[in-house]
């Protein structure tokens, strides 16, 4: 196993077109990593150039200390695990995960005792000689991990393995593909577009938006404190409520609708500053009868059981609320959020104010 | 849906047969031709029934020939025709798959430009550039030999075409994981391209074959001698004897001969030759 390091890494395609802007990124061994980003933002480019599908512009990518910008795929110790599965349609599952291993002259009697073991390990073992044709999406995908399993590869990548599953597969391939990382501990690069995906399977999501990395860190970090007004509103299902405000004095911020207080101590503005509020559905309460920091009018309800998400506005903007408990009567009610849930942005940049 | 009725079956399956028989009657009187002697045809005395002469008249069809100005037997011309086809369709296929092999998966300068250069080819059959094609044969010593025979017919923008609308459909993936897996060009193209192409070959390989089995004017042109020619060519000259009765007989069992070989090659591939044009194994 092996660390990944990025120094600097950018992608210029021929063009013009900047798809990767200067990405420096150290994966500590044995991690798993998540890429994070909307479509387009250059997270799957950063992948296939680690990989060597791509070639890289500038900076330099190493793996387990080895530059490797230069060094062909098949010899660079990696294994990737690609969004259609890219098996190959006329070998048997065996054959599949045979393959590479017979390319690299590994001994017939270690390529077999490999992929016994892979096959134990995904419990793939009772379809061996079947083609991937007559498997299905859950059972494709596990071949596709036990190709890259017997390589016993420096890291494995991972290119959206999950979206071409449907949802119930998803959850269950989210949690034994976690499982796997927590046996086989070996650095892992996982791309996706989905946030639920990268929260509950990272140890660190680096989140990416047009080429660039916006935010890195623990799931939760990234969740509680995002760094900037896109992070903010890229994690977390429904998005943070984003708000205009004015700071009224130290630790109040007016955002039209009504006056809100925040922790100054981390959030520390001059009065009078315009910023942004963001606020998640889920941090808004209902305020007591007749208080209440925020005037809410509701336009429409959603149900999705343990939770109602009603829609409305506060003054001028658009405000998602998630109310768990009976739903409170009448269009206009005010809520209120705790101090430490309130995050400000800078309107222009788009950074959040918090202390460093 | 179409509507079920009781004579539902029975009208398309009336045309179907009514199409077979207007398509085998001729056929089959051929076959009673072959089975008479001469002298009947020639009388007009023709009847419906196969005559007795079936082993006589094939045997000296396939070993003497007739007894005409060209006295060559149809053995020979079998032969010479199973190996034009064949070499004309395999050398087809292996010529178009590797240069569509080079245009999709290679990039290099003027890429496009010899893909349409190869395009452009289907304007210009070899009838259309008999005299240069004939000149460069001739100056290269090929006449009356298998090479000039085949040669000048194997370049195919078709079967390059084909091959490469195909290979643009294998997911980039493939090639990819096959990087990642150690393969290099070569290893791809044997390992993942080759097997994925087998019904497509086998298509092309059914359609080829019979390409080069009707082979007229080439060959026609290129081979004077009479060992060497075609079994089409063969006859043609069988009945353009002005010196002689024409030996009907003998050059209807020539037809039925030369209907054999396609037919058995249909037939044969018939299976992998509608996977290949249906069936997308990715």
């Amino acid at each position: 196993m092996a660390s990944v390091t990025l120094q600097d890494v950018r992608k210029v395609y021929a063009g013009g077109v900047e798809a990767v802007q200067g990405v420096t990124l150290d994966i500590p061994d044995g991690s798993f990593t998540v890429l994070l980003g909307p479509s387009g933002c250059g997270k799957s480019t950063l992948l296939r150039m680690i990989a060597g599908l791509e070639t890289i512009t500038a900076g330099t990518v190493s793996i387990g200390g080895r530059i490797v910008n230069e060094v062909e795929p098949a010899d660079r110790d990696i294994a990737m695990v690609f969004q259609n599965y890219a098996l190959y349609p006329h070998m048997s599952v065996y054959d599949n995960m045979a393959y590479g291993l017979r390319n690299h002259g590994v001994p017939k009697a270690e390529i077999e005792s490999r992929v016994a073991q892979a096959a134990k390990l995904l419990a793939i073992g009772d379809f061996l000689d079947r083609k991937p044709r007559a498997l299905s999406g859950g059972q494709r995908q596990r071949v596709a991990m036990g190709r890259a399993i017997v390589r016993e590869p420096q890291a494995f990548l991972f290119d959206e393995p999950l979206s071409n599953l449907d949802a119930k597969l998803r959850v269950q391939m989210r949690i034994e593909i976690r499982r796997l990382h927590n046996r086989l501990k070996a650095t892992s690069i996982f791309v996706t577009h989905d946030q639920i995906e990268a929260m509950t399977m990272a140890d660190k999501i680096v989140v990416m938006n047009g080429g660039r990395v916006e935010q890195t860190g623990a799931p939760n970090q990234v969740y509680r404190f995002p760094a900037t007004r896109f992070v903010a509103t890229f994690i977390g299902s429904p998005a943070m409520n984003l708000i205009p405000g004015r700071v009224v004095e130290s630790g109040l911020v007016d955002v039209g609708g009504g006056r809100i207080a925040f922790d100054a101590a981390t959030l520390p503005t001059e009065v009078g500053r315009e910023v942004e509020v963001g606020i998640r559905p889920e941090d808004l309460r209902l305020a007591g009868n007749g208080g209440g920091a925020l005037t809410f009018t509701k336009d429409f309800a959603e149900e999705l059981g343990a939770t109602r998400l009603f829609h409305g506005m506060v003054g001028d903007a658009a405000v998602v609320v998630a109310l768990a408990g009976p739903a409170p009567a009448g269009d206009t009610f005010g809520l209120s959020a705790a101090p430490e849930a309130v995050h400000l942005f800078d309107p222009a940049s788009g950074n959040s104010l918090r202390k460093a | 849906m179409v509507e079920r009725r009781r004579f539902g079956d029975l009208i398309p399956h009336l045309v179907l047969l009514t199409g077979v028989a207007i398509v085998a009657f001729p056929v089959y009187l051929c076959f009673v031709g072959s089975t008479l002697d001469q002298a009947t045809i020639a009388n007009g005395q023709m009847g419906l029934t196969p005559g007795p002469l079936f082993f006589e008249t094939y045997w000296r069809t396939l070993f003497v020939g007739t007894s005409g100005t060209t006295r060559e037997p149809v053995a020979t011309m079998l032969l010479n025709s199973f190996v034009m086809a064949l070499a004309i369709a395999v050398g087809k296929i292996a010529i178009s798959i590797i240069s569509s092999y080079a245009v999709v998966y290679f990039k290099f300068p003027l890429r496009m430009a010899a893909f349409w250069l190869i395009f452009i080819t289907l304007m210009l059959p070899v009838e259309v550039r008999i005299y240069p094609t004939y000149k460069i044969a001739a100056d290269l010593n090929l006449l009356n030999s298998y090479a000039g025979l085949t040669l000048p017919l194997i370049a195919s923008a078709t079967a390059t075409l084909f091959f490469r609308q195909f290979f643009m459909t294998i997911p980039d993936e493939l090639i990819e994981a096959s990087k990642l897996d150690g393969a290099g060009p070569f290893r791809f193209f044997k390992d993942t391209v080759l097997p994925l192409s087998r019904t497509n070959i086998a298509a092309l390989f059914v359609i080829l074959f019979i390409y080069g089995w009707n082979q007229y004017l080439w060959p026609i042109l290129i081979t004077t001698r009479d060992d060497m020619q075609t079994i089409v060519i063969g006859i043609k000259k069988m009945i353009v004897t002005a010196d002689a009765l024409t030996e009907w007989n003998v050059v209807m069992a020539t037809a039925m001969l030369a209907m054999l070989p396609p037919v058995a090659v249909v037939v044969l591939m018939q299976r992998w030759f509608v996977k290949g044009l249906v069936e997308t194994e990715k």
